[in-house]
């Protein structure tokens, strides 16, 4: 299936850095995932949008194999995800990912949760792996929390925790599984501004949200799932003033009628 | 009353439950290192491993103690001549350990599984997501949180073993607390109800703190979410 061989090591900009083709997963009777063809290019920032039970968190969770797929090939930075084991966790420290639910570790403080990755999977220094930590929690503005545990944070700060986490990995992409769905009204803006920052700096990044003004500021390309497809792609502007399929008119109108 | 009071001048009760303490505080460091090894085997992605963690819980679990212990003794050592020290006495004492160890690992892995369960199944992910395979994820962020969570149901492991510490009698360890009973009540028949109630106190005594420790130690050490 995938005897090709493998483009040279070289990081070239040649190949996308993130592609998916013909990717199909099934659960059970349910086809989640069908034919799923996505390629994000290196610095690309990626909105994917469409009504739940569209398959969009499953598309982003398959990128760094939390969700295993049927079949199709996913490939990172030119490389196939790897089925298990070591090479699948080198992969996962180049992904980042953040989580609706944020997932901090909830025994460790904020400072420990930022370090562990780097510490433990990169072999980093204590006294560097700090202040890298440090400085990124400075980035999205919860450096005065390092000593608290995450139940001490709300729910804003424990995700800007968990995205200075990601990035403490220096990842080469970052996934964003509906990053502000799980927030306060109040909270979701510091956490998108913390996303825009971040876009505006370069990251490659694919966001699984229902924040339309975030896909409006900060996106190339809009992907829009319904049933398990990608039914239609497009820059923010043309998809939000002129959708093309039916299905994203009708998304459209559901969510922009208030 | 005077009776009674002789009978401490005559038999060495607290030496005898000291053997049972010691059996107690033995078997528990190995069947916490045993269980846990065996709940690491049974949440493992390895399909043998979690078939072999499940098939030693559901064998031992479901085996009576007494059979274990009187295994350990004619069966090891009578039988297949395994002893653990040339000291006589010692080999006997260890066989029981072995036993209660093997027996007591079963239900520490089914408490350490259950604390597993308290951990959200997003902390394993996001071990996962930032590049940590199964054993570093297991034992920097699930076994951590799931023992903090297990410490009520490993508590009640340590109460049932330091009560099950009195099988070690069957498996030929003749200093232990319910053997010296055995003795006594065999000498003094006239005395044979305060010495009933002197050995259930002295284990009464003993679990008592147990149980409130780990209450305490559960509420204090809960990971908060």
């Amino acid at each position: 299936m995938t005897s090709e061989p493998q483009p040279s090591t070289s990081a070239s900009s040649a190949h996308p850095l993130v592609s998916l083709k013909k990717v199909n997963k099934h659960y059970g009777p349910l086809h989640v995932l069908k034919d799923i063809d996505l390629e994000v290019a290196r610095g690309e920032v990626v909105v994917v949008i469409g009504p739940s039970g569209s398959g969009k968190s499953t598309l982003c969770r398959a990128i760094n194999r939390l969700e295993t797929i049927d079949d199709g090939e996913i490939r990172v930075d030119g490389k196939v995800l790897p089925a298990e084991g070591k090479a699948l966790a080198r992969l996962r420290a180049d992904v980042g990912m953040v989580f609706q639910s944020f997932n901090l570790f909830a025994h460790k403080s904020i400072l420990e949760n930022v370090t562990l990755g780097p510490v433990k999977v990169k072999g980093m220094k204590g006294g560097e792996a700090k202040e890298l930590a440090l400085s990124l929690l400075k980035r999205v503005g919860v450096d005065n929390q390092a000593d608290k545990l995450p139940a001490q944070l709300s729910g804003g700060q424990q995700q800007r925790v968990a995205i200075a986490r990601a990035l403490a990995m220096k990842p080469k992409v970052m996934l964003f599984d509906e990053p502000t769905s799980a927030l306060d009204p109040e909270m979701i803006n510091e956490v998108l501004d913390a996303m825009v920052a971040l876009a505006k700096e370069g990251m490659t990044m694919i966001v699984v949200t229902h924040e339309m003004g975030f896909a409006r500021k900060a996106a190339d390309r809009v992907v829009f799932m319904a049933d398990g497809q990608i039914v239609e792609q497009a820059t923010p502007e043309e998809f939000f003033t002129n959708p093309r399929s039916e299905r994203a008119k009708d998304f459209l109108g559901k969510i922009l009628a208030h | 009353m005077d009776n009674f009071l002789t009978l401490f001048e005559t038999y060495n009760v607290p030496a005898a439950f000291w053997v049972n303490i010691q059996l107690t505080f033995w078997a528990a460091v190995w069947s916490l290192v045993l269980g846990t090894l065996l709940a690491l085997m049974r949440i493992s992605p390895i399909p043998s491993l979690q078939w072999l963690g499940a098939a030693y819980v559901n064998i031992f679990r479901n085996t009576p103690l007494t059979i274990i212990i009187a295994f350990g003794v004619l069966g090891l050592f009578g039988q297949l001549q395994v002893s653990l020290t040339d000291d006589f006495n010692l080999n006997f004492f260890r066989l029981a350990i072995l036993g209660l160890t093997i027996y007591h690992a079963a239900f520490v892995c089914e408490a350490i599984r259950s604390g597993v369960n308290t951990v959200p199944l997003g902390q394993a992910e996001a071990a996962r997501a930032i590049g940590l395979s199964f054993l570093p994820a297991a034992r920097l962020i699930i076994l951590p949180q799931a023992f903090r969570g297990a410490i009520a149901p490993l508590g009640n492991v340590l109460i049932a073993l330091i009560k099950n510490s009195t099988v070690a009698a069957a498996g030929s360890v003749a200093a232990e607390a319910s053997s010296l009973m055995k003795t006594m009540i065999e000498f003094r028949g006239d005395l044979v109800i305060p010495i009933f109630f002197t050995f259930a106190i002295g284990f009464v005594i003993l679990v008592i703190p147990v149980g409130l420790l780990t209450t305490w130690a559960s509420r204090r050490l809960a990971v908060a979410r």
